[in-house]
């Protein structure tokens, strides 16, 4: 399974297990920003941990703090491997907007159908430097 | 530094241009970890200072020093240079999610940057003034060059209403009650997501106070940065005049089954026998909610503490006449600048309840507190805390 993606915001290219949330998160309450971890009680994902994976996020909704969290988790060392998101969410990005001028190494993003997130799901995934989101097989 | 983040921001909203604004609201300033304090020290140096008025959202300490903060070391100092940072902007020291009741109310029509998904929804519904929900950093950055990317809720057109979410099947009687407007809201967020919708069926003004917790639920549970209330709200004198076209594209006839589930939904404990704790204030109590809740306790002693969370504006009228010291006498503990689920201020307790009359509160406290939490409205928070154990009215949607 391969597709190209859109870039939303340049970066370090990844690879890292998928993980497919099946449900719109508030990164703020619900991502802890130093271990990466869902605390979202109420999350379908909860109790899964971001940081490393390529996260692939259906919406996100709730707080503005989206983008701090995300920095956070950037300067933690816990950011996912990359992000695939089904629109551009600019609280969320600004978070690697912010930690890039900053001069901290983020990981893409990428803007993919989430229609095209269930062949993902469970796979080893690449998101290289030109936007293909690869699984292997 | 500031202009690349806004223009980086505008590229990626797809937004042609940016617009002047009139004032900013702050989300930035509450400590996430030591990345932020860096960013804001960093605008700093450079010798960056705000261009418009802009007000501060909570902080991650109690600067009032009513309330101790269980913020350790290094944290602490960290949040603190975050907060002073944010002072040496040029940043008003508000520390309230409720700007829009400490006297920063932007004119109908005109735009700003708010961030802090609360203050965002009612800056946009209740005052008419124009916002996107603006992140954290992009708020600071805005406030700097007093520019905003043109686009989304700052273009008349974006703002008409898409779906109807119709209350008239409910009795008068709830939706009179206190739990309506953040049950109500709850289940708004969840049903609309990001979309703009018109309330339909309210018969009167519910009030300020109604409006903020039916606005700071729905940005909870869902995307929510304007509704509209048919009569209400400024936008809609009316449904046809708010409505993008002749028909809505969804019309959602609000049940009292799904009033039931979504009140259901506000609690995570499961009928527990006690409750450690009761919060109140998301968004800070105004003067009309800190009367209710002294009204209501009526000096009597409580078994269990109520955190209630204000903000410095509502602080100075409290100190007068000793009411402050009467309410702390009762077992009242008042949280000023920050709330309990952005710093840690209630004790951590395993298998810990938390009772709250707010959506917001219910939404955030099991993920940034530990606590489970049961939602009851006020007077059932103030009785369970003056018996220690839940007790509920029921009050039929």
């Amino acid at each position: 399974m391969s597709a190209t993606a859109e870039i939303l915001v340049p970066g370090r290219a990844g690879e890292g297990e998928a993980l497919v949330l099946t449900a719109p998160i508030s990164f703020w309450g619900g991502v802890d920003p130093e271990t990466g971890r869902i605390a979202d009680v109420r999350h379908p994902q909860h109790g899964e941990v971001i940081a490393g994976r390529v996260l692939f996020l259906p919406g996100t909704i709730g707080s503005s703090s989206a983008s701090a969290v995300l920095m956070e988790l950037v300067h933690n060392g816990r950011a996912p491997a990359a992000l695939v998101l089904h629109e551009p969410d600019a609280i969320l990005l600004l978070g690697l907007i912010v930690a890039r001028e900053m001069g901290w190494e983020t990981p893409m993003a990428v803007r993919l159908e989430r229609g095209a997130f269930d062949s993902y799901r469970g796979a080893a995934v690449t998101v290289a430097p030109d936007g293909a989101v690869t699984a292997a097989v | 530094m500031a202009m690349r983040i806004v223009a980086e921001s505008a590229r990626l909203l797809g937004a042609p241009r940016l617009i002047p604004i009139a004032s900013t609201h702050i989300d930035g300033a509450l400590y996430h970890g030591d990345s932020g304090t860096l960013f804001a020290e960093r605008l700093v140096e450079g010798g960056a200072k705000v261009a418009v008025r802009s007000t501060l959202n909570v902080g991650a300490l109690d600067l009032m020093g009513c309330s101790r903060i269980r913020l350790e070391e290094p944290q602490r100092g960290m949040a603190r240079r975050m907060m002073e940072a944010y002072r040496k902007l040029g940043c008003e020291q508000s520390w309230t999610c409720a700007p829009y009741q400490a006297g920063h109310r932007p004119a109908p029509g005109s735009d700003v940057a708010w961030g802090e998904s609360n203050a965002v929804v009612f800056c946009n519904s209740v005052l008419g003034a124009r916002t996107n929900r603006y992140g954290d950093f992009l708020d600071i950055a805005c406030a700097i060059t007093a520019r905003a990317p043109d686009c989304g809720l700052h273009r008349p057109d974006n703002r008409r209403a898409k779906l109807v979410f119709d209350v008239s099947d409910l009795s008068p009687s709830f939706l009179a009650s206190e739990i309506a407007w953040p049950v109500l809201g709850s289940l708004y967020g969840r049903e609309v997501g990001n979309a703009i919708g018109v309330v339909t069926g309210v018969t009167g003004h519910p009030g300020e106070d109604a409006l903020k917790a039916f606005g700071a639920a729905a940005a909870s549970s869902g995307a929510v940065g304007l509704f509209h209330i048919a009569g209400v709200t400024p936008e809609a004198p009316d449904v046809e005049t708010i409505l993008a076209g002749p028909e809505p594209e969804a019309a959602i006839r609000v049940t009292p089954d799904m009033v039931a589930t979504a009140r259901a939904g506000l609690s995570t404990a499961a009928a527990p026998k006690t409750i450690d704790a009761v919060a109140i204030g998301s968004p800070h109590l105004s003067h009309a909610e800190l009367d209710s809740l002294e009204r209501l306790i009526a000096g009597r002693k409580l078994a269990v503490p109520i955190y209630a969370c204000t903000g410095r504006h509502a602080l100075a009228l409290l100190e007068q006449n000793g009411r402050r010291k009467q309410l702390e006498a009762s077992g009242v503990a008042i949280v000023a600048d920050t709330c309990v689920v952005v710093t840690p201020i209630m004790p951590d307790l395993a298998g810990g309840v938390l009772m709250t009359n707010s959506g917001k509160f219910a939404h955030y406290a099991p993920g940034n507190t530990g606590y489970a939490v049961l939602y009851a409205s006020l007077a059932d928070c103030v009785e369970s805390a003056i018996l220690g154990k839940p007790v509920f009215t029921e009050i039929a949607a």
